[in-house]
């Protein structure tokens, strides 16, 4: 089990933004963040953070539920494994053409 | 200072009103919200500028004094002494973004700092940098002094980073907000070309010049690697083009500690120039064997 200090509790996480517990469970249900029970308290890991204030800007500035979300995350991972087979292939053609 | 028309940004007409500012600004914020457009900073820009359009035109007390003013914005303080009226939000929505930038200086002129994204920020942005390294210095792990924003920062640089290649340094972007966490440093690395060796994944490529005699009848050339020099026998006949490769010559590999890529060599042959007479009559005797 991660340590608590490297754990951001979930309580706090939803009264600082002003958002439901109910999202951060859905965000869970879709696997898109993992939140972890400590003594009744949940909390998700602090690597994490990012990851969700990221979602919950989607949901909260954009008014993007959580279907949309789902798909915008996949896609963005896509965008970026593109972007990093893009590098690859420009360094392989920067070879060819230096040739 | 360049006067902004926050209509144009938002691409509305000056009569718009309340609810079409809101629809534009929401139609434009789903196209170019950070998070929907990572590392893109056109995108980024623009997000900021429709921001502090909207932070504007939204809040109707901020629109009129822009609207009276805002291409004679030098007058708009003087305008404020005068009206010393309360500054309040009619609670507009607020958008923040994950790379969210400082305010224009035509907009901190008119309305001073914003005073909107205080509640939501928590964690500090995230910082990117381009270092150039050239193939020599990627080859080895050696510590480099960056400075980011005014700090000076010591990194570690692996052996074997790629042109490209994006590391993460945690915590080393701008500091969170309310006393949350820092934000990241991403360095990107910018490997320059080598005049004689290519690189390609972990492999190195280099030619060797030999010159005919050896080509034909075998013997012993040394060639440069990136490693030092290395001794190679050459076979008899060896043909121009001829790719011979050194295991474990090549370039390092990313955080494996001892292992190597390999070093390729292509042979060239040079021809002999400035023959001799004799030279000529015994190529000829050999061409006509």
């Amino acid at each position: 089990m991660m340590e608590a200090e490297n754990m951001i509790p979930v309580n706090e996480f939803c009264i600082y933004h002003n958002i439901e517990l109910s999202f951060i469970y859905s965000m869970n249900e879709s696997g898109l963040i993992d939140i972890t029970n400590i003594e009744e308290n949940i909390f998700v890991p602090a690597s994490q953070l990012k990851q969700l204030e990221q979602l919950m800007r989607l949901n909260q500035e954009l008014d993007i539920n959580v279907e949309g979300i789902e798909t915008i995350v996949y896609l963005l991972q896509r965008i970026k494994d593109m972007q990093l087979h893009i590098v690859h292939l420009n360094n392989r053609l920067s070879f060819y053409e230096s040739v | 200072m360049v006067f902004i028309d926050y209509y144009k940004v938002l691409e509305i007409e000056k009569t718009a009103t309340e609810a079409d500012i809101k629809k534009a600004y929401r139609k434009l914020a789903r196209k170019l919200h950070p998070d929907l457009n990572p590392n893109d900073k056109e995108a980024n820009k623009k997000f900021q500028a429709i921001n502090e359009a909207n932070e504007v035109l939204s809040d109707p007390e901020k629109r009129k004094k822009y609207d009276l003013h805002g291409k004679d914005w030098q007058h708009a303080e003087q305008y404020e002494q005068q009206a010393q009226q309360r500054r309040s939000r009619p609670g507009g929505q607020e958008f923040t973004g994950a790379d969210e930038g400082d305010f224009s200086s035509f907009f901190e002129s008119m309305f001073g700092g914003s005073d909107r994204r205080r509640q939501t920020q928590y964690r500090g942005q995230d910082y990117n940098a381009e270092l150039t390294l050239s193939l020599i210095d990627a080859m080895e792990t050696h510590q480099q002094t960056l400075t980011v924003n005014g700090k000076n920062i010591r990194i570690t640089i692996p052996a074997g980073v790629e042109n490209g290649q994006v590391i993460k340094l945690k915590g080393y972007g701008s500091p969170g907000a309310n006393g949350g966490p820092a934000g990241d440093l991403y360095i990107t690395f910018i490997i320059s070309h080598h005049p004689d060796f290519k690189r390609r994944g972990n492999d190195l490529f280099t030619n060797a010049t030999i010159n005919l005699y050896t080509a034909l009848l075998g013997g012993e050339t040394t060639i440069e690697t990136l490693k030092g020099k290395v001794k190679l026998k050459v076979n008899p006949e060896t043909q121009y083009g001829t790719k011979i490769r050194l295991k474990g010559k090549g370039f390092p590999v990313y955080k494996k500690d001892g292992e190597s890529g390999d070093l390729y060599v292509t042979y060239q042959i040079q021809l002999p120039a400035n023959l001799s007479e004799q030279q000529k009559i015994l190529f000829t005797e050999l061409s006509n064997l």
